[in-house]
């Protein structure tokens, strides 16, 4: 109808946030640095999990788990070897392997029973953070982990312990990081993946392995919650077993809600929402998450398709997956 | 005309109910057969058998003279088994061209492929066009199925079930819920794809107007098991079945 005007739009939007982004250490202090990192550490981290909820129909109540695989590998390798690179890395392939051996359990099941399995794997991994002390630290977690200097092997080395540089790379990271997911929702991959949402039946009746492909989506999730995970001990220089409590899990659940689950773009409005309400209630009140939740019920009841995509409808073209005529929302489990 | 799908003994219980009672059924190559019979019969369950939708309690299913009766319901698509539902059943929220570009890339291996641009699929994209004109769809493209009408739902289903290329369709029921004209365009277009010879469908239907004009081929089911079989002709001459199924004034 309108495709080229509106999509040119959201092009230019994209573009001058990406500009604004890049600038934003010249333009801001060091505490609103810390709050973009932590935005865009749960965008990567909701990214994901949408890939599970929004395109394959599965709502995981665990990722919080492999975030924290993410997140302690990530401060062990660190606390070994100073090479964020490594930490990095080495984070993601262990929250990916953790990922793909609960995954092969995990989506035998869809619906209320694939919710609850990984809501108890990943309170396994929560009591494992807790009470591994020799490991883990137990409750005090891993202290004192460096900002290390990000080597990539042939290529050279960058110190990047100033607040400043560590938001560049998580910066390009997440960039990098959802320009990936862009791509992957709009293959071949991403439309078997949105087959299955849509219809398990008559996706196995396409000639899908349809549990194979689940499979592929809950690892592919559990790589970007690991990242994010990953990201965040060398911002906090600690890790604690919080990082991998059901809470955490609720995170990108509240923030793809917010954002609206049929929009690309929705989980990372959200996770913008997440921070923005979270720190204005938390300078009245304590009780920050009880107003939260309120929001999000709102948000909910009144714009089902989030707030990204009233956004969409009203100022661009119409949304990535549905359009204002659809019949009825995909199953929400 | 070569078999292509042979039921040898097959049981299926549901609790005490018993769907299918000892079936021995063989499908050949290029006739178009419909299957009738009272609700309860155990069509729609032979139906799953066959596909892998369920496995039998016993018996087994060869499809090409190859044994299938423990294969994935995704393996026996690759090997040529396809099928419509009884109840609607399409990707709603992918639009009308998406909904066959699927199965096509499946058949070309391709929905593994993680980043490139589903435009890029060009043969498969020119493959799914050519489906959509033939089932009537091409104006619809980048419609979201959902969004389309009962029939052209059903219209669309058909042209799911045929997006693997199979070499043997099951139909359940396809004209299920349509009106008259409706369901005189998906006949008319089940006769169409049937006549292009590359092939067989095997309809379960009620209406036993369609059923008489459009089959070459009609098996009778009672109960789980198999009543007769034969020519249109001879089932409507046949005695047995009158009395369960057509009734006497038919």
């Amino acid at each position: 109808m309108m495709a080229g005007r509106p999509a040119s739009r959201l092009s230019l939007l994209v573009g001058l946030l990406v500009v604004v982004l890049f600038l934003l250490p010249l333009l801001a202090g060091r505490y609103p640095l810390y709050l973009a990192i932590q935005i865009l550490i749960l965008s990567v981290f909701s990214l994901g999990f949408n890939l599970l909820f929004g395109y394959t129909g599965l709502l995981s109540f665990g990722q919080a788990g492999f975030f924290a695989v993410g997140a302690y590998g990530c401060a062990k390798i660190l606390l070994a070897v100073p090479n964020l690179f490594l930490g990095l890395a080495g984070g993601v392939i262990v929250a990916g392997a953790a990922a793909l051996l609960l995954g092969i359990l995990s989506v035998r099941h869809t619906r209320i029973y694939f919710s609850m399995l990984t809501l108890a794997f990943g309170m396994m991994i929560f009591s494992i953070a807790w009470k591994w002390r020799d490991f883990t630290g137990g409750d005090d977690g891993l202290v004192g982990i460096p900002r290390a200097p990000l080597t990539i092997p042939g290529l050279g080395s960058l110190s990047v312990a100033t607040m400043e540089r560590y938001y560049y790379v998580v910066l390009i990271v997440s960039l990098l990081a959802i320009l990936a997911m862009y791509r992957l929702v709009r293959s071949p991959l991403g439309l078997t993946l949105q087959a299955i949402r849509d219809s398990e039946s008559r996706a196995e009746f396409a000639g899908v392995p349809v549990r194979s492909y689940r499979l592929a989506a809950f690892t592919i999730a559990g790589l970007y919650a690991g990242l994010a995970g990953a990201l965040l001990p060398p911002l906090e220089n600690t890790v604690t077993p919080p990082v991998a409590h059901w809470s955490t899990s609720a995170e990108p659940v509240l923030a793809t809600l917010m954002g609206g689950i049929h929009t690309f773009g929705g989980p990372i409005v959200g996770a913008f929402l997440f921070f923005m309400i979270k720190d204005i209630i938390v300078r009245f009140t304590e009780y920050w998450l009880i107003w939260l939740g309120a929001i999000v019920v709102v948000l909910t009841l009144g714009f089902r398709g989030g707030v990204a995509s009233i956004f969409a409808n009203r100022f661009l073209s119409g949304p990535v997956i549905t359009r204002q005529s659809e019949p009825a929302p995909p199953p929400a489990t | 005309m070569t078999e292509l799908l042979k039921t040898q003994g097959i049981r299926k219980h549901f609790g005490s109910f018993v769907a299918i009672d000892g079936v021995d059924l063989t499908l050949p190559g290029g006739r178009l057969t419909a299957i009738i019979g009272p609700n309860g019969a155990g069509k729609t369950t032979l139906i799953n058998l066959a596909t892998g939708a369920l496995a039998p309690d016993s018996g087994a299913i060869y499809f090409k003279g190859e044994a299938i009766t423990h294969l994935a319901t995704h393996q026996r698509v690759r090997k040529g088994l396809s099928r419509s539902f009884q109840i609607m059943n399409i990707f709603p929220h992918l639009s009308v061209l998406q909904n066959v570009l699927l199965p096509i890339l499946s058949r070309r291996g391709r929905t593994l492929v993680p980043f490139s641009r589903l435009e890029r699929e060009h043969e498969a994209v020119t493959e799914a066009e050519r489906i959509l004109s033939e089932i009537g769809l091409g104006g619809a493209r980048d419609a979201p199925a959902g969004a389309l009408s009962h029939g052209d739902q059903r219209l669309l289903e058909l042209g799911i079930a045929i997006a693997p290329s199979p070499v043997l369709c099951f139909l359940d029921e396809p004209s299920a819920g349509l009106t008259p004209v409706e369901r005189a365009t998906v006949m008319e277009l089940a006769r169409r794809l049937s006549q292009r010879g590359t092939t067989t469908f095997v309809i379960v239907e009620h209406d036993m107007d369609v059923v008489f004009s459009l089959a070459e081929w009609i098996v009778v089911m009672n109960r789980g098991q198999l009543l007769a079989e034969g020519p249109p002709a001879e089932i409507r001459g046949n005695r047995e079945v009158r009395e369960v199924y057509l009734g006497e004034e038919f």
